[in-house]
């Protein structure tokens, strides 16, 4: 490595360590955004890092059957006195994994066709204003139940596809006046009175002034998917097998554990997590909004 | 001219709404004929197999059920299921054979319509008033108290919520008799206008009730504060503190008014995601509404009834959408002049 090769990398490092401090700063300028920050961090390497280093014991073990919370099981034992805190550990990752794809997805469908019907106008802005209206007005979780009743959803990217391809149409009506008004800026119909191209113009010019409002969809649109994944797995309309928070909900419901005085530390684990995990995503949106709108920061 | 513009924007919302359910229609009628476990052949196949009929018999009892001609062309049995559903013929369950479709609809419709109603009613209006509390008293200890409590009812899924109300509530307390509520009305009740009936229906229904303002009123108190703060910043109000308008009349006629306009715009999403979500309040309370039924049909494969019902539900959230922007239309002179959204 040469010494100007050496200065570059040095370079390299320390902008992107800048950036992540001031990422960081910007994210604790709010208090209860920074706590929801941190909180989804720590869920999502308790889900994917976590496996790692407890194990998973999913043999039935009659004389532990619905233990307290003791040392050896921090979370107490199941119906088959099995370890709760182990099967919270590994059941974060295919929750977490069918929210970000479906909330990649219908983020996606939701910013391309939006900005395409602001921008283009005319018929092709009705056509997809009218598609919108009319998904948004079905309701999405019987559609997707009685979707599930024909598909059979055994898979974890299928579920999310499908998850995606019906939630984004509030989304994309907030992206189409967002983008309205971004027209209108002067750099703008510079771009267009330069006949750019519309994929310039979207992607180099719009979209760059929405990443505030895109990265807080996504993480609207995760709580969402997260919502109707639960909900399909817990009516048992999605055959889902091994170990998740949402199959941990569903067992406990359907064997009547729910109802069995001892069980509450097995019901309330999943009930819980996925409770703080979509409120932190929530709240971590207020700092997001901090980081990238500098609008809101100047008043602070 | 006034009255040729308001009659416009009525055609216009009429047509929309007319020309939703006939999508809805259609895709209910493709999703059952096309998707590829085809109930219609699955029933005849289990005919065949189950009780050994030959297959024509089969196809004739399957075609009756659906009230569908299966030997004719797609279009033509798209036109008479049309026709049927026009006549309100929706077919006949396969599970509890003979019973149609529309009768299943007009039992249980109505105690979902009662229940997700009654919870939206109790939380939007308490919503408002307690938005407009926490702009007016803005900063104070109320304010913060309340602003954290909106913001984890509106986060936490409803069916949680809800069942953290029968662990806690029914299980763990024992401050209720789940297993007594389950249902719509005790065994025996009969329906009409006496003060015993009301209050057994209110006495079932209370636990999704409760669940439906817990978890849509924090969306209500978030949304009224912020457009209760931007309004009274407003000209109109300023200039009416200045005339000296009793500060009664000032909060109700000038700011609760206009602040609660926007809110008209969520509650026909808030209605259309709260019916949705009645499937799986329904199914932890075993309040016995469409939703439930919706899920039984599903899982046992009772596709007349749950193409019926899906249709059902849809049209109910269409039409309570449309009852919503007459409301706000109301309330909103400005909404009639033609300018749509």
């Amino acid at each position: 490595m040469t010494l100007a090769e050496r200065n570059t990398l040095r370079d390299a490092i320390g902008n992107f360590v800048h950036s992540f401090v001031t990422f960081i700063r910007l994210m604790a300028r709010n208090r209860v955004g920074f706590v929801g920050f941190l909180v989804v961090i720590g869920f999502v390497l308790l889900a994917l890092v976590g496996p790692y280093f407890v194990e998973l014991d999913t043999k039935t073990n009659v004389s532990q059957i619905y233990q307290p919370p003791s040392r050896e099981h921090i979370l107490g034992t199941d119906h088959q006195g099995r370890d709760i805190w182990a099967q919270i550990v590994h059941g974060g990752r295919d929750i977490l994994y069918v929210a970000f794809l479906a909330g990649l997805l219908s983020t996606f469908i939701a910013v391309t066709f939006g900005a395409l019907a602001a921008l283009v106008g005319g018929v092709v802005d009705s056509v997809i204003m009218t598609i919108t209206d009319i998904v948004l007005t079905i309701p999405q979780f019987p559609l997707l139940a009685v979707l599930a009743g024909f598909v059979r959803l055994n898979s974890l990217t299928l579920l999310a596809v499908l998850l995606a391809v019906l939630s984004w149409p509030t989304l994309l009506r907030a992206v189409r006046s967002q983008v309205l008004s971004l027209k209108e800026r002067d750099y703008v119909e510079a771009a267009m009175a330069l006949d750019m191209g519309l994929r310039h113009i979207i992607f180099a010019e719009i979209l760059p002034n929405m990443m505030s409002y895109i990265i807080i969809s996504l993480t609207l649109a995760m709580t969402g998917a997260i919502y109707a994944q639960v909900g399909l797995i817990f009516l048992g309309l999605v055959p889902m097998s091994g170990n998740n928070w949402a199959v941990m909900i569903q067992l406990a419901w359907v064997r009547g554990a729910i109802f069995f005085k001892d069980s509450i530390y097995y019901i309330m684990s999943p009930v819980l997590a996925i409770a703080f995990f979509q409120l932190a995503l929530v709240s971590m949106t207020r700092s997001l909004e901090e980081v990238f709108n500098p609008r809101l920061r100047a008043g602070v | 001219m006034w009255s040729r513009i308001i009659r416009n924007f009525w055609v216009r919302r009429g047509a929309k709404a007319l020309f939703t359910v006939f999508v809805v229609v259609s895709l209910t009628f493709f999703l059952v004929r096309l998707m590829p476990a085809n109930p219609v052949e699955v029933y005849i196949n289990s005919l065949i197999e189950q009780y050994g009929i030959p297959y024509d018999e089969a196809k004739n009892q399957a075609a009756a059920l659906f009230s569908i001609d299966l030997d004719a062309p797609l279009y033509i049995q798209y036109l008479g299921y049309i026709k049927n559903l026009l006549h309100g013929d929706l077919g006949t369950s396969l599970i509890s054979a003979g019973t149609p479709v529309s009768a299943i609809i007009v039992r249980f419709l109505p105690w979902t319509i009662f229940s997700v109603g009654t919870g939206l009613l109790f939380s939007f209006s308490l919503g408002i008033i307690l938005g407009m509390v926490m702009a007016y008293r803005r900063e104070s200890l109320i304010d913060h108290v309340l602003s954290a409590l909106a913001s984890v009812l509106s986060s936490v899924p409803n069916y949680l919520i809800a069942m953290m109300l029968v662990v806690f509530l029914g299980v763990q307390w024992k401050l209720v008799d789940i297993a007594a509520m389950r249902g719509s009305m005790s065994p025996g009740m009969q329906p009409g206008l006496n003060l015993a009936f009301i209050k057994d229906a209110l006495y079932h229904a209370s636990l999704p009730i409760v669940t439906y303002i817990i978890t849509t009123i924090g969306t209500w108190m978030l949304t009224m504060k912020s457009s209760t703060i931007s309004t009274l910043g407003e000209d109109y109000v300023v200039v009416a503190k200045a005339r000296g308008l009793p500060e009664r009349r000032i909060t109700l006629a000038y700011v609760g008014r206009n602040a609660s306009l926007p809110l008209f715009t969520q509650l026909t999403i808030a209605i259309g995601f709260i019916v949705g979500g009645s499937l799986l309040i329904e199914s932890i309370f075993v309040y016995q509404g469409i939703g439930l039924v919706l899920l039984r049909s599903i899982t046992q494969r009772d596709y007349p009834v749950m193409q019926g019902v899906f249709l059902i539900i849809t049209i109910s959230v269409i039409v309570a959408n449309l009852l919503a922007d007459i409301l706000y239309s109301r309330l909103d002179p400005r909404i009639k002049l033609g300018t749509g959204e």
